[in-house]
């Protein structure tokens, strides 16, 4: 399955959604560089030092937890140029084609040097991020013309002015986040509104911080020209240094854990692989079954830890194949799993998911106290890799499901293994 | 603030009176009333966004900006009156005294760096774009004024009421004047645009910083969550030998002692921190069988045991650690004079990191119990890092943790009581203990202790 993958080439890879997108970006950029190339650049050096912010923005561009990138520099940048009525005493007359042209140009230089290290270029978030300054630049600069006086502006003109920019912001901001979601829902097969209020809540902070930046570089470089420029980029600066730190803790925890659930392995007391395998199969059915992000990564800690318990056992169970134990055994590796979690102090959530993962579906008959979602997953993907591992047989993957099935309702959610099987089905796992 | 010492109350009692005088007979003439209500409210807002935003460890930074701001666009008495509004501030978890105590001070600090910055020259009132350069000189002077007298009169209560002491504040300082002052100048920026744009300058520049700030906390409290995670993650893996428990916590401040002796940059200490926390995982990759078997090793098991540093490695390569850390786990069990494993370097050839680990990791393991000893008192095992500092330990690190031990002290485990009801895992041999090497059946390699 995996190979299969990587020898598709990188077009290949993009869904319809993306393909659409960036054939749009490019478009775009096609008619505004031809446009300005026909009539020629309007203030020159204007376009230029705003280029060059945009560049060194997309050069620091970086990536935020669930494979987000942003460039918040850049957009901040491009944003303040979308946004520019008057440079110091002068007026800034740059059409939207213009802006598109001159962000269009920043974000593609700054992008060399990440190609010239070997890091491939992801197009669709640029062409996102491009689409969303057009938006601003043809929304605003058209009404700020007509609204607007042409000369000096007065203290309620630049209230109107600020009024405006930030309902244009807000707007482009907004439509960024639903494309990226319709992309995002299509890419990782998770419902759309559900994909909508993840990029909210993942985005939303740093738009609070990129937005309000960009209106500040305009009106800032309009009112004291081009040399405050530099020094209203400070805020975004100290902005993104602090979410590149998030960003990157988050990311160290991530692969800490996928690391040391590998210690299960390396001590012999499961499959090679096995907590892996568990934890993609689990975030897959995840999605099926609609999880927001924040559950899913609460699943997906729960999911590589599942088997973490059996460490406290003194001796490995044979082929460590939890399913095959004993209902005893499974309960007290569980128990002993969320202990372990539990010490973190940090992770409730996740002992509480590995706890309960060896409950049987339906006690009885008060599904009241069926375990949560998140450990009657972890239930049905720790089973069918424990009794499929890492064959690629058909046939013994259906009749693994079939014999899920005939459990289900008792010890299996019929739900989470149907989700299972359409998971299978499909024949690969969701990208993250 | 009940049970204030004294001279803490003196101490408020009198930069308030001060701050009181200075307010009753300031001259009110050509303020402008409506800028200075419009600013204490930015500066309340400032300071009370802390609180509304739930951030622990409330710094009052983003309202130094609104402070600046309005030493340049009201002058000395106008800034002292921003700075009395600190009385009621929303941050409500902080008594009534300290309240008062901050409103004071933030007086002060604005009375004293509105003066300097008339004195060398800076035009008062909102700036035309022009003059916003000519200004930078004595703004820059009012903002290091502030600050500079700001954190004496912090320092000053915080020692008297015994919050904080002095060694750990002062290494604190530096980094929080440098922000200070960093907020400060993004007065200036405030003010250059007030003329067009009044407050809302002040919001489309403290927003992002909020968010920033924001994010710094919940950079925290990730990092946080994660130190106590990767610490639970190692301490489950310990539960294979019960004697063995807390040791790699142990290594970890060992090593943590080492590196900030040899003055190692804090990402590196951070770095080994984590490494000695990690240094033995592999270890799971031995058998539970060959650990705790009581006689001598075959060659194989010994081989087995001996390849523990690459099962860690193995285990820990994903992690996004410098790779300083990665070679410290491989090679902890090196020696200088080569007789290690799993390669056999020597001397300088042997990373930093495992020399360093490895004399947290000899120590620790010397002044725990294990089932066949008892644990050895500190200075027996300070005689043997002594002793075979150069052939087994760089001398370099065995001198700096013999240092810190002096200056930090250790704390040695409890000696272990094995509970009755369970049947508990103990090992009979510890492949770390120098003194009693691993028994191998017929083999040259015991002699070597």
């Amino acid at each position: 399955m995996v190979n299969r993958t990587e020898q598709r080439s990188a077009w290949q890879l993009l869904d319809s959604g993306q393909l659409l997108l960036i054939a749009i970006a490019g478009l775009v950029v096609i008619v505004a560089v031809t446009q300005v190339a026909a009539v020629g650049l309007d203030r020159p050096v204007t376009a230029v030092i705003f280029g060059v912010l945009i560049a060194l923005g997309e050069l620091a561009r970086m990536v935020m937890p669930g494979n987000r990138e942003v460039a918040p520099i850049g957009t901040a940048g491009a944003l303040g140029y979308a946004l520019l009525l008057r440079v110091g005493e002068q007026p800034a007359d740059q059409t939207p084609l213009q802006v598109v042209a001159v962000t269009a140009a920043g974000m593609l230089i700054g992008s060399l040097p990440h190609i010239a290290v070997g890091r491939a270029p992801a197009p669709d978030p640029m062409a996102r991020r491009l689409l969303c300054i057009a938006l601003v630049a043809f929304l605003f600069r058209p009404i700020a013309g007509r609204l607007l006086p042409a000369g000096e502006l007065s203290k309620r003109d630049w209230l109107l002015a600020l009024a405006l920019m930030a309902a244009v912001v807000a707007l482009a901001g907004l439509a960024e986040v639903v494309v990226a979601a319709m992309i995002r829902a299509e890419a990782v097969r998770a419902r759309f509104g559900i994909a909508l209020a993840d990029e909210i809540g993942a985005l939303m902070a740093l738009w609070v911080a990129t937005g309000p930046t960009g209106m500040l570089i305009a009106v800032a470089t309009s009112v004291m020209g081009l040399t405050a420029l530099l020094v209203f980029t400070a805020p975004i600066l100290v902005t993104q240094v602090a979410f590149r730190r998030y960003a990157g803790i988050r990311a160290t925890y991530l692969q800490t854990i996928r690391a040391l659930s590998r210690v299960t392995e390396v001590g012999g007391y499961v499959e090679p692989g096995h907590s892996r395998r568990v934890s993609r199969l689990s975030i897959a059915m995840g999605r099926e079954l609609g999880m927001a992000e924040a559950e899913l990564l609460d699943l997906e800690y729960g999911a590589l830890m599942h088997d973490i318990g059996q460490l406290s056992l003194g001796d490995p169970i044979p082929g460590g194949a939890t399913v095959l134990a004993s209902p005893n055994e499974q309960r007290k590796i569980a128990e002993l799993g969320a202990g372990v979690i539990e010490q973190t102090g940090v992770l409730p959530r996740v002992a509480e998911i590995v706890r309960r993962q060896s409950e049987q579906y339906r006690v009885g008959r008060s599904p009241s106290t069926a375990p949560p979602l998140a450990s009657r997953i972890v239930k049905v993907a720790n089973a069918y890799d424990d009794l499929v591992g890492d064959s690629g047989d058909r046939d013994r993957s259906a009749a693994v499901l079939e014999r899920l099935r005939l459990d289900s309702a008792a010890e299996y959610d019929p739900a989470v293994v149907e989700s299972l099987s359409r998971v299978i089905d499909r024949g690969g796992l969701a990208r993250l | 603030m009940r049970g204030l010492p004294l001279a803490a109350w003196a101490y408020v009692g009198g930069v308030v009176a001060v701050a009181g005088i200075l307010i009753a007979t300031a001259p009110y003439t050509g303020l402008h009333w409506s800028t200075l209500a419009v600013l204490a409210v930015l500066f309340l807002v400032c300071d009370s966004a802390p609180a509304l935003l739930n951030i622990e460890s409330a710094q009052v930074a983003p309202s130094y900006s609104a402070s600046l701001a309005s030493v340049v666009l009201l002058g000395p008495v106008g800034a002292a009156l921003v700075g009395v509004s600190a009385v009621i501030t929303a941050q409500r978890h902080r008594g009534a005294v300290k309240r008062l105590f901050n409103g004071a001070q933030f007086a002060l600090c604005g009375y004293l760096a509105g003066e300097v910055y008339v004195h060398v020259g800076g035009t008062l009132g909102t700036l035309d774009p022009a003059s916003v350069s000519r200004t930078l000189g004595p703004f820059i002077a009012a903002d290091v004024t502030f600050v500079a007298v700001n954190l004496p009169l912090v320092t000053g209560i915080l020692l008297l009421t015994k919050t904080a002491n002095l060694r750990e504040w002062i290494d604190e300082l530096r980094p929080l004047a440098v922000g200070y002052l960093g907020y400060g100048m993004l007065g200036l920026l405030i003010a250059g645009l007030w003329n067009k744009v009044g407050a809302s300058a002040a919001v489309l520049v403290l927003l992002p910083l909020f968010v920033a700030r924001w994010a710094f906390a919940q950079s925290r409290a990730q990092q946080e969550a994660y130190d106590a995670t990767i610490a639970a993650l190692c301490q489950a893996v310990e539960t294979k030998d019960y004697y063995t428990r807390g040791h790699s916590e142990r290594v970890s401040r060992g090593s943590g002692m080492i590196a900030d002796e040899i003055g190692m940059r804090p990402e590196r200490a951070a770095a080994i921190r984590y490494a000695g926390m990690l240094h033995d995982v592999g270890k799971l990759g031995v058998s539970t069988k060959v650990l705790q078997k009581p006689g001598n090793l075959t060659e194989e098991e010994y081989a087995a045991v001996q390849l523990h540093p690459m099962r860690g490695l193995e285990i820990v390569r994903e992690i996004g650690f410098l790779d300083e850390a990665l070679a410290g786990i491989m090679h902890h069990h090196e020696k200088m004079d080569g007789s290690g494993y799993p390669m056999g370097l020597a001397g300088e050839e042997i990373p930093e990191f495992a020399r360093v680990i490895s004399v947290a990791d000899v120590f620790d393991t010397l002044t725990s119990t294990r089932s066949y000893r008892t644990a050895w008192t500190l200075e027996e095992a300070v005689g043997e890092l002594r002793r075979s500092a150069g052939h087994h330990f760089d001398p370099v690190m065995v001198e700096a943790f013999l240092r810190a031990l002096d200056r930090v002290g250790w704390e040695p485990p409890e000696p272990v009581v094995l509970p009755e009801r369970d049947r508990v895992q103990t090992t009979r041999q510890d492949h770390d203990d120098p003194t009693s090497p691993l028994k191998v059946a017929g083999d040259h390699l015991t002699q070597q202790w």
